[in-house]
């Protein structure tokens, strides 16, 4: 049986944006089987382990990007290189672009909900897709990965809130704007935003969801949600789920 | 199996006495890929009502220094589910009977659920939750006075001839009378504590973290609060008691069972760190040489001798 309680070697860790950092870690990567899939970090001196999504995976390691938020994430931001990091892995079900015939794809991500996107990007490429790219930041402070996913051979779009960059607005904009509301679609980013690219959106997708976590792989039903088709952990069945089963029941 | 850990609840062997609680391991077999959940002592299913339940609003979880509230509100199928359902899936991993932890708002629902469960051959004794808000009795929990806990227990006795654990709110002024009630209205032994009640505010906008704004505080920190009132119940009645509440190693094991417990069950620690049980069946052990202990059951309550 597998040790799902794994230690990562970090080899970088360096801010990004405002708050926002990425964490390279060298170890076992091989319990990916989806881009969205999330890992739980251990947090010396807390009690709960801190969810955290992967953004980028090969067969060395894995790449995180975190903003710090509070005591956990502020503690990660301090590791050196060369330190440890404990994590239970394995968790959650990810982005499945397979389950789309059509080869352009949209991916939408706001905020810290873009870095899964990254590595949904090059899933789709891999199958032969075509994904265009919305991200929406707060402000320019903000902006992260443009670079990255343009290199991967993206069309790649951006919005600030304040119109300091890109188009003053939201995602949702873009996508009318650029006319993409009938591309299938994956979006990852706060609920506000993730309820404005399903409703903007003519056509099906995939929308990752956070939410509080006690443990992280189904256990407690901390992090439940009601959906149309019954109740769903959004660790465990989740945190992607499909927009035809989802239910607005908060904001 | 190691021989020594063995300790007997209402006449029930159980190979060790390590049992995860309700609500900390959902219907047992999600834990299946951790580990070979058959070396368990048993396992303490999620608390199950009469109809299905979403439970409360998300945020359900709130972290602490050394614990955690949930507010989850007993989110389950509903009996029929959990029977048809999960208890089926369940039993193709798990070759032992279950802790089957039952809520109610009514005397009636209580009634029809241990109905229920009592036809079931993987439960091995009924676990009854009387912290639930009593609705025909104006919302108080039936946990909180010695006469409803009766009613209650004696309620389920008469439809069930599985044991009656009755597990019993620590939110109260006077746990003893309480248990002291149970015992006499005929139950078989005692659960305890179930969580505390707990709160914690955000300190930016001030606001609860809770949606429910109070939930259920568990973990290490409520440790000494579970052994004193384990003591106080064990030297009142002399039903066995599942001893819970903030057990996270095999040296708390010891140290519940000194008190008074015939078995223990482990909470939040599983939700931190999911092989947690595991790691104490294995190092109990070692850990009674270091302490001379010959057979786990030599200790129940050896604090009070």
């Amino acid at each position: 049986m597998k040790e799902r309680i794994q230690q990562y070697r970090i080899i970088s860790n360096w801010q990004l944006a405002d708050q926002v950092f990425e964490m390279e870690l060298e170890g076992d990567s091989s319990w990916i089987t989806h881009p969205g899939q999330f890992l739980n970090v251990t947090i010396d001196n807390a009690y709960l382990k801190r969810p955290i999504s992967i953004c980028d995976w090969n067969e060395n390691g894995l790449t995180l990007i975190y903003k710090v938020v509070g005591f956990g994430t502020k503690q990660m931001s301090q590791k050196p290189p060369g330190t440890m990091l404990e994590c239970l892995v394995g968790l959650g079900n990810g982005f499945t672009p397979e389950a789309f015939e059509e080869k352009r794809v949209l991916l939408v991500g706001g905020g810290v909900g873009v870095p899964p996107l990254y590595g949904l990007a090059k899933t789709c490429l891999k199958q032969g897709k075509q994904p265009v790219v919305i991200l929406g930041f707060t402000s320019e402070k903000d902006i992260f990965y443009i670079k990255k996913f343009t290199d991967l051979g993206c069309d790649v779009k951006l919005s600030t809130n304040d119109g300091s960059q890109g188009v003053k607005g939201f995602v949702s904009d873009v996508m009318v704007q650029e006319g993409l509301t009938d591309l299938p679609y994956f979006a990852c980013g706060p609920m506000p935003m993730l309820k404005a690219v399903w409703k903007t959106s003519n056509a099906q997708g995939q929308l990752s969801f956070e939410e509080r976590m006690g443990c992280g792989f189904g256990a407690c039903m901390g992090c439940s949600c009601e959906t149309i088709s019954g109740p769903k952990r959004i660790c465990k069945e989740g945190p992607v789920l499909s927009s035809q089963e989802v239910l607005w029941t908060k904001d | 199996m190691d021989e020594r850990l063995k300790v007997s609840l209402s006449g029930w062997q159980l190979d060790n006495p390590i049992i995860p609680a309700s609500g900390t391991f959902g219907f047992g077999y999600e834990f299946t890929e951790f580990y070979d959940i058959n070396i368990l002592g048993s396992i303490a299913t999620k608390g199950t009502t009469r109809d299905p339940r979403f439970g409360n609003p998300t945020p359900r979880i709130a972290e602490c220094e050394r614990g955690m509230i949930n507010a989850v509100g007993l989110q389950n199928p509903g009996i029929d589910k959990v029977i048809s359902e999960e208890f089926a899936k369940l039993k193709q991993v798990y070759h032992k009977q279950v802790v089957a932890n039952v809520s109610g708002f009514s005397e009636e629902e209580y009634v029809e659920c241990a109905k229920k469960m009592d036809a079931q051959d993987i439960v091995g004794i009924l676990e009854i939750n009387i912290s639930c808000p009593n609705v025909h009795g104006g919302g108080m929990s039936f946990g909180v006075c010695p006469e409803a806990a009766a009613q209650i227990t004696k309620a389920v006795k008469a439809v069930t001839r599985k044991p009656v654990y009755i597990k019993l709110s620590p939110n109260v002024t006077d746990i003893v009378a309480i248990a002291k009630a149970c015992e006499e209205a005929g139950a078989d032994g005692i659960s305890m504590i179930n969580t505390l009640l707990g709160a914690r505010f955000d300190l930016r906008t001030g606001k609860p973290i809770i949606a429910n704004v109070m939930g259920g505080f568990s973990g290490p920190a409520i440790k000494p609060v579970a052994l004193r009132m384990v003591y106080q119940v064990y030297e009142a009645v002399k039903l066995p008691i599942i001893g819970i509440g903030g057990i996270a190693c095999a040296e708390d094991v010891i140290e519940m069972m000194s008190a008074g417990a015939t078995a223990v069950e482990i909470g939040a620690e599983n939700l931190r760190n999911p092989y947690v049980c595991k790691e104490i069946i294995e190092r109990l052990p070692s850990l009674m040489d270091e302490l001379k202990i010959e057979k786990l059951s030599d200790i129940i309550g050896r604090a009070h001798q």
